[in-house]
């Protein structure tokens, strides 16, 4: 007999009652359910093209808990490979990152090169006819594709394309990856960092703007301190603040922020001198979007959630940050700066300075937001509570970022992967 | 203009002095330690020597950054470090590495344990000061904690002064 599928959520929408079973955090069943039915089916990011500019640049690191290399091959393409070479099994990239022309498993000597193709094998005469270099090249994910410089993959061969799957979520992309006439470029080190909490509360707090002023009450502090006025702008006044359900679970928040944005809203802080030329700047944007969609780049910060597990807040800086779940309660946090190529070195330096402001294991905000999660996973010890609320601004015809309907998209698409009836789906013939 | 180097001994007691004042959380006597440009750095684990104009560091304080930073933990919101942990840190090897621009270069190992809700995580790396002369006395210029750990895992965050 079938188990009963456990119930998640509490979605009411005619009360506006909406809760999650703290389950979802804490039970290492629905872990292994996630990674079955999330993160085996969803695209997941990789990395950044800017990472692998050249021919046989490559990166390696783990996705969904799988080792991979992000590579560009003599070809000019971008691939993701995964790390393990198809004789026996060892990885054949041991380097974070480099350049390289082949990848030699250091066990047998098999050698790949960075296209994935198998080019030597030692004693190859050993094997019989039937023996096929073209079956034996290095493998890849059922699926990768790259959106305006993000490249995703996905292990399934039956989820949607990437575009279908980013739906809404595109517009958004757009925003950042338009920031540059040329190209946006992941900037080099690496913040790798995690947090002893479930994943999903990372996902949550990403674009929870209800936590802002208590949990980074020393943020705001500092933004007073050196000279600016926090007050000057009604951050819970909408238009200028709008949640957004994107579709497919994901989920944006954008608004009007106090901090500066190196992009081109000038800050005290930034200096007199740099006023001329954030103005220049904004001109620019003015005639490439026009005035509404360059404010928008301009004037409004952005904190967006890609599902499962990808944010892309375009803040105070820009970081590209992925997590994944190693247990219930211990998350791996892998965080990195995206700039424009063509940002002058001054202008770099303020944009690096600026995000470390807030950002990071070491800034003034994210140690708090690690903190908070991993009270709230300490908290979940209390099984006798078996549920989060998650109502904030259901009923209210126009939500504010300080309400949870990111969280609320989030969680149904969540909640409708993890418990729909898994269909076995029939091999479809060629 | 060259200046005589420091011994061994007087760089240790300046370092080890430092270590109480920042176990002890005693972080207003810790910054008259500095200089007023003091620097406060700690490079990202995989471009430990990299430069924090053109590299995403995981701190790169100027001084107003670290008198604030200070200002903060010694308040309530810093929620990471309110309740402060423990810490316990270890400094050997301390080396002198020579003169420049009118500061003296010294390298020390480190271990620094930090102990919070029965977790212990250890950050192990070295410093590189760069310290200037203050009558019999040092101040810190440059101080930059550069990680062995490849990972902040499972340490999470730098909440207080590595």
């Amino acid at each position: 007999m079938e188990k009963a599928t456990p119930r998640y959520i509490i979605d009411d929408r005619e009360r506006g009652i909406f809760r999650v079973n703290r389950r979802a955090f804490i039970d290492p069943e629905c872990l292994e359910e996630e990674r079955r039915r999330i993160f085996d089916r969803c695209w997941i990011y990789v990395g950044h093209e800017s990472e692998v500019p050249h021919p046989g640049d490559y990166r390696s690191r783990e996705v969904a808990g799988r080792p991979v290399i992000l590579v560009r091959g003599d070809d000019g393409a971008v691939r993701v490979l995964l790390n393990t070479c198809t004789h026996r099994g060892a990885f054949v990239c041991r380097q974070r990152t480099g350049n390289a022309k082949t990848f030699q498993c250091p066990y047998h000597a098999w050698t790949f090169n960075n296209c994935g193709q198998l080019v030597g094998v030692p004693g190859e005469e050993s094997y019989s006819d039937a023996f096929s270099r073209d079956e034996l090249a290095l493998a890849s994910p059922a699926q990768v594709s790259s959106y305006r410089g993000f490249v995703f993959a996905c292990f399934d061969r039956n989820t949607e394309s990437l575009p279908d799957y980013l739906a809404g979520a595109r517009e958004y992309l757009d925003l950042v990856a338009d920031q540059s006439e040329i190209g946006m470029k992941v900037v080099p080190g690496e913040q790798s960092y995690s947090a002893r909490a479930n994943w999903k509360l990372l996902v949550e707090n990403s674009y929870d703007g209800y936590h802002g002023l208590p949990t980074h009450q020393r943020y705001f502090s500092f933004l007073g301190d050196i000279g600016i006025d926090v007050r000057s702008r009604n951050l819970s006044r909408p238009p200028h603040q709008i949640p957004l359900d994107l579709g497919n679970g994901h989920a944006v928040v954008e608004y009007q922020s106090a901090w500066g944005r190196p992009i081109a809203h000038w800050v005290p802080p930034f200096g007199e001198h740099r006023k001329a030329h954030f103005e220049e700047t904004r001109r620019r944007f003015e005639e490439r979007f026009g005035k509404e969609r360059a404010w928008r780049i301009c004037e409004t910060s952005r904190n967006l959630g890609i599902f499962p597990n990808l944010v892309i807040n375009d803040i105070m800086a820009i970081t590209i940050r992925t997590f994944f779940p190693v247990s219930p309660d211990y998350m791996q946090v892998n965080a990195w700066a995206l700039a424009p190529v063509d940002e002058s070195a001054e202008d770099s330096a303020l944009r690096l300075d600026n995000f470390l402001t807030f950002l990071g294991p070491g800034g003034f905000a994210t140690p708090d937001d690690v903190e908070m999660l991993e009270s709230c996973q300490r908290g979940f010890r209390n099984r006798e509570v078996e549920w989060s609320d998650i109502s904030r601004g259901m009923k209210r015809e126009h939500p504010a970022i300080t309400d949870e309907l990111q969280m609320r998209a989030f969680w149904r698409r969540w909640n409708q992967l993890m418990t729909e009836p898994q269909v076995r789906r029939a091999r479809r013939a060629a | 203009m060259s200046t005589t180097l420091p011994s061994r001994q007087e760089v240790e007691d300046f370092l080890y002095r430092e270590a109480a004042l920042l176990d002890e959380w005693r972080l207003e006597e810790w910054q008259e330690m500095m200089t007023d440009d003091a620097v406060y750095q700690v490079p990202p684990t995989d471009v430990p020597e990299g430069d924090a104009r053109n590299t995403l560091f995981i701190i790169a304080d100027d001084s107003v950054r670290l008198r604030s930073r200070v200002k903060q933990l010694l308040g309530k919101s810093a929620w990471a470090e309110n309740p402060p942990s423990r810490t316990r840190r270890l400094i050997t090897n301390v080396r002198i590495l020579g003169e420049q621009d009118g500061c003296v270069l010294v390298t020390a190992n480190f271990a620094v344990h930090r102990m919070r809700y029965e977790s212990v995580d250890t950050y192990i790396g070295r410093y590189h000061y760069k310290l200037v002369r203050s009558g019999n006395d040092f101040r810190i210029r440059e101080r930059r904690a550069i990680l062995d750990n490849e990972a902040l895992r499972p340490h999470g965050k730098i909440s207080f002064i590595l």
